[in-house]
């Protein structure tokens, strides 16, 4: 008895080790074992995707701590900044209207041009033309847009400018205007405008225009009250991003629109626009903690946030688009 | 019964309104066309305004012509030669002089030279030992050329050959288009300024007679500003000698650090936020925004980014010091290639993502069915069918980094180089820089040379866009196939 009792207790043990042992060659073989190797690879990735919000944190600190010191350094205050009309540094004039209205009037000329062409441009890819001329024309209006700003740059200073000047007249036309400079910005933003209006455009369904054609209504009338309005919050969003895209320029304006600060909304003559100010005055060795210094970090900080306004409102737009035939 | 009226106005105004609807469309059609048609336009007219400015004739004037002072052309000699040429030229003043800014330290104390032998200021080995203790003011033209010969490199003797004996001026320039059609013109001009006619009533007789003299030697030749010496040749402070070897290697370098830092960092977000990230949480969805929003961010704020973070606060770690690396400052080509590798990081990001997305999931889940790990399946399976995808996407991002110019004038390129870039802990500059500042100088004849190394930052970024081009047909042939 005492022995089958013992043996019964032996068996029982020897049969739960084994149900213990095939429980660990389960979890070993299934997800319950933590592999370190793969948990590592996952931190390193998730590391390389955090560089970029470091990326914009970064970029908040530094353009405002720099500007908070421009603004607590005594020397300025920050309804001049907005209010004044001069930008002297040596003089401790810091009044960036001028800069300013330098940037809005280059990136308006801009527009005037990347507007029309780019909208036009676009409807014709997307409601006129083959699929094979398109295939040929796209791409090469895509070309506008990787051809490097200083090259525009020196086509605005060297080519455009001495043609305003040869068309209006040298008197008028100073040798750097905002005009040359606005009209080159205006062709190198027409492909961002063209292809994003050409997005929109295309994702208006078909039965709109089938219907729009089936009333007797031309092309044309299809296209400019039909397709367009139903496209409109895309197109809105190209825009937007345009100006945005036209405020953020440096090189060209840094080249053709001026190197000095001038108060004027007469685009034939020469002003310095924000970015062109902060390309000049960094160009040369600047020491940190200047006024100087600093003051480039605030006008950075007031571009900064100007283009992610835009660009937040063109994507807001464009999303509402998104949502209307999907 | 009432008479069956037709609904359509077939009438004389029906007709007209038609006619104008369709006359409008007509109008409507052209314009659209023509808006691709001026974009095509600018494109073509900003190309030929380059190559008119790249080529064309130039008055040239030569104070000695080289066939005077050499049997062969000046490529070809070797560097005691070209010692011996400067020596039998130059007053032993100026050979000093040379010697002074060739081969001195800048910093050594000056006064020294009139009492200390003159080894002490050279290296070792690069001094005939025959010259014993001889002071600086005591060398012969003969010493002082051997000198020269054995501490300057041969191309700077050659360059100093052609500035200083040769005296190689161009004096004026035109654009091609004149020089093709209006060289009468220009012969006249030429003429002119020789007999000292034509020139502004402000000039004094000095500069009059400085002018005379000058076109009188001058020659007028064509001048292609895009050569081989214009490519192997060194920055210049005079237009005709100016060269874009250190622009070319400064670019070289930046984009070879841009892209270490870029690529490995831009395929692995993209991984993990297509492989590992759940997009609905919140830190994950915000990184998505963020790259978003980062790729619109202009790029003179990636500039002021790096100015302040690389240049400034890192300055131990970009000048180098942290490696023993001395006398530099914060403005280095790493700092230049590092806060491009910020600039292109949300475009690699965005096409990796792309380019993973579009592998197929069934790839995935054989992978997994046969029981390799995640990253196992990964590394083996997706990454290998996204690559096309991604090499595409890194070309392209590669040529925007190669194009941009305004954050690297921030972060501070140098504005003029002795020594060309040559590792990560130098003062930096690349070609669209040099383009930007050739192009800012008053002098038209820079600008010709702008446009010289517009010609080569072109040719460069449509090499990169054929090569995108390429990969990704082979790559949609693959597909298909």
């Amino acid at each position: 008895m005492e022995l089958q009792a013992q043996l019964n207790v032996g068996r029982k043990a020897e049969l739960l080790a084994t149900a213990a042992a095939r429980q660990t060659v389960q979890a070993d073989s299934l997800m319950m074992r933590r592999r370190w190797g793969e948990e590592a690879i996952r931190a390193v990735l998730f590391f390389c995707g955090a560089v970029s919000v470091l990326t914009t944190i970064g970029i908040v600190l530094v353009l405002g701590n720099e500007s908070l010191l421009f603004f607590s350094s005594g020397e300025v205050n920050i309804i001049e900044f907005f209010t004044t009309t001069v930008w002297q540094p040596i003089a401790g004039s810091f009044g960036v209207l001028p800069l300013v209205t330098a940037t809005l009037m280059t990136s308006l000329i801009a527009m005037l041009v990347a507007i029309p062409l780019g909208l036009g441009a676009a409807i014709y890819l997307s409601e006129y033309a083959a699929p094979r001329t398109r295939a040929i024309l796209k791409p090469v209006l895509e070309i506008l847009a990787g051809v490097p700003t200083v090259v525009y740059g020196f086509f605005a200073l060297q080519t455009v400018s001495p043609f305003l000047r040869g068309v209006v007249g040298p008197d008028i036309v100073q040798f750097q205007n905002m005009a040359a400079a606005g009209l080159v910005m205006g062709f190198m933003i027409l492909p961002t405008v063209s292809s994003m209006s050409e997005d929109a455009l295309s994702a208006v369904p078909r039965a709109l225009r089938e219907a729009s054609i089936g009333l007797g209504a031309t092309r044309l009338e299809t296209t400019l009250k039909v397709v367009v309005p139903a496209a409109l919050s895309g197109i809105v969003a190209a825009f937007i991003l345009g100006v945005s895209r036209a405020v953020g320029e440096t090189m060209i304006v840094a080249l053709a629109a001026g190197s000095g600060p001038n108060f004027t909304l007469n685009p034939f003559q020469a002003a310095e626009t924000m970015t062109g100010h902060i390309v000049r005055i960094s160009g040369g060795e600047i020491s940190y903690n200047s006024i100087d210094y600093n003051s480039l970090f605030a006008i950075g900080l007031a571009l900064f946030l100007l283009t992610l306004v835009l660009n937040l409102i063109s994507q807001a737009v464009s999303r509402r688009f998104r949502e209307v035939y999907q | 019964m009432g008479e069956v009226q037709t609904r359509l106005p077939a009438d004389e105004a029906f007709r007209k309104q038609l006619a104008a609807r369709n006359s409008a469309a007509v109008r409507w059609q052209g314009f659209f066309l023509g808006a691709i048609v001026a974009g095509m336009i600018l494109l073509i007219v900003l190309l030929l305004s380059i190559i008119n400015e790249a080529v064309g004739l130039v008055a040239l004037k030569e104070n000695i012509p080289v066939a005077d002072i050499a049997d062969r052309p000046l490529e070809e000699l070797a560097a005691p030669d070209l010692a011996i040429i400067l020596q039998n030229n130059l007053s032993k003043g100026r050979l000093q002089a040379l010697f002074i800014q060739e081969i001195l330290d800048p910093d050594i104390d000056r006064s020294r030279l009139g009492s200390d032998p003159v080894h002490v200021f050279l290296p070792e080995n690069s001094y005939n030992p025959v010259l014993g203790d001889k002071t600086f003011v005591d060398l012969s033209p003969d010493e002082l050329a051997a000198l020269l010969a054995a501490n300057v490199s041969v191309d700077r003797l050659r360059d100093l050959v052609y500035t200083d004996v040769v005296g190689l001026e161009i004096l004026e320039s035109w654009p091609l288009l004149t020089s093709l059609f209006n060289r009468a013109a220009i012969d006249q001009e030429i003429v002119d300024k020789q007999q000292g006619i034509g020139l502004p009533s402000s000039y004094t007789q000095q500069q009059i007679d400085d002018i005379k003299a000058k076109y009188g030697v001058a020659r007028v030749e064509w001048r292609s500003w895009l050569n081989r010496d214009f490519l192997t040749g060194s920055m210049s402070a005079t237009p005709a000698d100016a060269g874009i070897r250190g622009a070319i290697t400064g670019t070289l370098w930046v984009i070879a650090i841009t892209l270490s830092v870029a690529v490995p960092l831009g395929i692995g977000a993209a991984i993990y936020l297509e492989e590992y990230a759940n997009p609905n949480a919140p830190i994950n969805r915000i990184i998505e925004t963020n790259i978003r929003n980062l790729a619109g961010v202009p790029s003179i704020i990636y500039g002021l980014l790096g100015l302040a973070i690389f240049a400034r606060v890192l300055e131990y770690l970009t000048s180098g010091r942290i490696f023993g690396v001395e006398g530099t400052n914060g403005r280095t080509t790493l700092t230049a290639g590092l806060t491009l590798a910020l600039l292109i990081l949300p475009v690699i990001i965005i096409n990796a993502q792309e380019a993973i997305r579009a592998v197929p999931s069934s790839i995935r889940e054989a992978s997994y069915g046969l029981g390799a790990t995640k990253w196992q399946t990964i590394w083996r399976q997706v990454l290998p069918a996204a690559l096309p995808g991604i090499l595409t996407g890194i070309i392209l991002s590669l040529s925007r980094a190669v194009g941009e110019t305004a954050p690297l004038v921030v972060v501070g390129a140098a504005v003029f180089l002795a020594k060309d870039p040559n590792g990560p802990f130098t003062a930096f500059t690349t070609l669209p820089i040099q383009i930007y500042n050739w192009a800012a100088m008053p002098q038209d004849q820079f600008r010709d040379a702008a446009a010289a190394g517009i010609v080569v930052l072109l040719l460069i970024l449509l090499a990169l866009n054929m090569t995108a081009i390429i990969i990704r047909q082979r790559f949609s042939r693959r597909l298909q196939g």
